[in-house]
């Protein structure tokens, strides 16, 4: 087993595993951190995405090991259900989600996205959500989302 | 848990991850973990050992040497992709990294992982053979360069010595009247390819193409070398829409596709006459951008 410590949406974790652990399985078992998703397991969906350092990772294809010591943002560190962060909000406002499986992940994705380019053209969020898959929207309120909060200052944070 | 269990080594040297790759029978290295990862999720591999080499900083820089560009191995694509000194000196490694899977994808995965993975549909083993790059490799007795043409030996299958790291990628630096591009089709955004044509070519100063280079993915059991098959351009100042399809054709016939899921092998064929033909129209139009031909 190895001990690791990291920042799990600005607080301290720590956690002892063995090496085959994935941050998915300790986000979700051991710190429940359940906004993490399991779907395909294997890289495919981006449902299990979280920021590790401020870039989108999958959850699935990293060991716990490797976040010893990087800071490590998941769902539950990004606004609140009295007070939405602005992507959540305008993914709200614009229908961007039904049954909200993928959201999570396109959230944290958008977030990287915004933080990266407050402004993305419509083209340019289309590349950066493709890897986040969802079965029921279509895509079109996702992007007709953040196309919408593209347009205005309070993207990031 | 998915993985079979493994022992975890992460290494600060490479000299450490040599050693601990020659003292194991069944040792793999973890890089970006992109293409490993899922196999050992789906338990298709089960390593004894990982040896992660994701804290080795001084392998994910570039340098230029004497005409030679030499990348890290530990360069993700998306620091290939959006490094705005990679996108001067080598755009068409900035190109051919914004192809692969997503964001989210680019972020992890890494140059020399994709090399040494040596899957027969990836970009970059087909951008490497068509730059005629090379593969440095270090064992626990030094280190070796081995040149792409050398270096694929089959599907998943490289030259690298069970212990030896691959620690760096050398290409020619980017230079007046070069162009390249890569042209590829994929079912899906951001999936691998079904098939996929890099051409490198150089004109000189008076338009003429001197140096083309033509390698594709998909479209065999390695990263094939297909460059014959644009000989007979050499020498000509202008492309013509009809010398586009002719490379077009000899690539085609060149190629050695087999059919699985996504495309027969006589599909995968036309796809790389259509590719071919795509990329030199793009890569002869660069290399002329520069003010010439």
């Amino acid at each position: 087993m190895t001990d690791v410590r990291f920042s799990l949406n600005g607080e301290a974790a720590e956690v002892d595993v063995e090496p085959r652990e994935l941050l998915l399985d300790t986000l979700r078992d051991r710190l429940s951190m359940t906004g993490a998703h399991a779907a395909c397991e294997q890289g495919a969906c981006g449902a299990c995405t979280v920021l590790v350092g401020g870039a989108s990772v999958r959850s699935c294809l990293m060991f716990t090991v490797q976040v010893n010591g990087a800071e490590v943002r998941t769902i539950e560190g990004v606004g609140s259900p009295g007070a939405l962060h602005p992507i959540q909000q305008a993914l709200s406002t614009h229908h961007g989600l039904q049954c909200g499986y993928c959201t999570p992940g396109m959230v944290l994705t958008a977030l990287e996205m915004f933080e990266a380019d407050p402004h993305p053209s419509r083209d340019e969020i289309v590349e950066w959500m493709s890897g986040n898959l969802c079965r029921c929207t279509g895509y079109i309120n996702i992007v007709g989302a953040l196309e919408a909060l593209a347009g205005t200052a309070e993207a990031q944070s | 848990m998915k993985p079979a269990r493994f022992e975890y080594v992460a290494v600060e040297s490479v000299a450490e991850a040599t050693e601990a790759l020659a003292d194991s029978e069944d040792a793999r290295v973890l890089a970006g973990g992109q293409s490993l990862v899922p196999l050992m999720n789906l338990r298709l591999a089960r390593p004894s050992l990982l040896v992660d080499v994701n804290g080795l900083g001084a392998l994910s820089g570039f340098e230029a040497r004497n005409g030679t560009l030499r990348f890290g191995a530990m360069c993700r694509h998306r620091f290939l992709e959006t490094d705005p000194a990679v996108r001067r000196q080598a755009p068409i490694v900035a190109e051919t990294a914004g192809l692969i899977g997503h964001v989210g994808i680019r972020n992890r995965g890494t140059l020399g992982g994709s090399i040494a993975h040596a899957d027969p549909v990836a970009e970059l083993p087909a951008l490497l053979v068509a730059l005629d790059g090379n593969v440095v490799a270090s064992g626990t007795t030094g280190e070796r360069t081995v040149p792409a043409a050398e270096f694929f030996a089959g599907p998943f299958m490289t030259s690298l010595e069970p212990a030896e790291l691959l620690t760096a990628v050398e290409i020619p630096a980017h230079s007046e009247g070069d162009g390249g591009a890569f042209s590829e089709f994929v079912l899906r955004h951001g999936d691998f390819a079904t098939a996929g044509v890099a051409v490198i070519l150089h004109r000189d100063e008076g338009g003429a193409c001197d140096r083309l280079r033509v390698a594709g993915c998909g479209l065999g059991p390695i990263p094939m070398d297909l460059s014959a098959a644009g000989e007979f351009l050499l020498g000509e100042s202008a492309l013509t829409d009809g010398g586009a399809d002719e490379l077009g054709r000899r690539v085609a016939a060149a190629s050695d596709p087999t059919g699985d899921v996504h495309g027969s092998g006589e599909y995968r064929r036309e796809l790389a006459a259509v590719l071919a033909a795509d990329a030199v129209r793009r890569a002869w139009g660069r290399a002329g951008s520069a003010g010439r031909g």
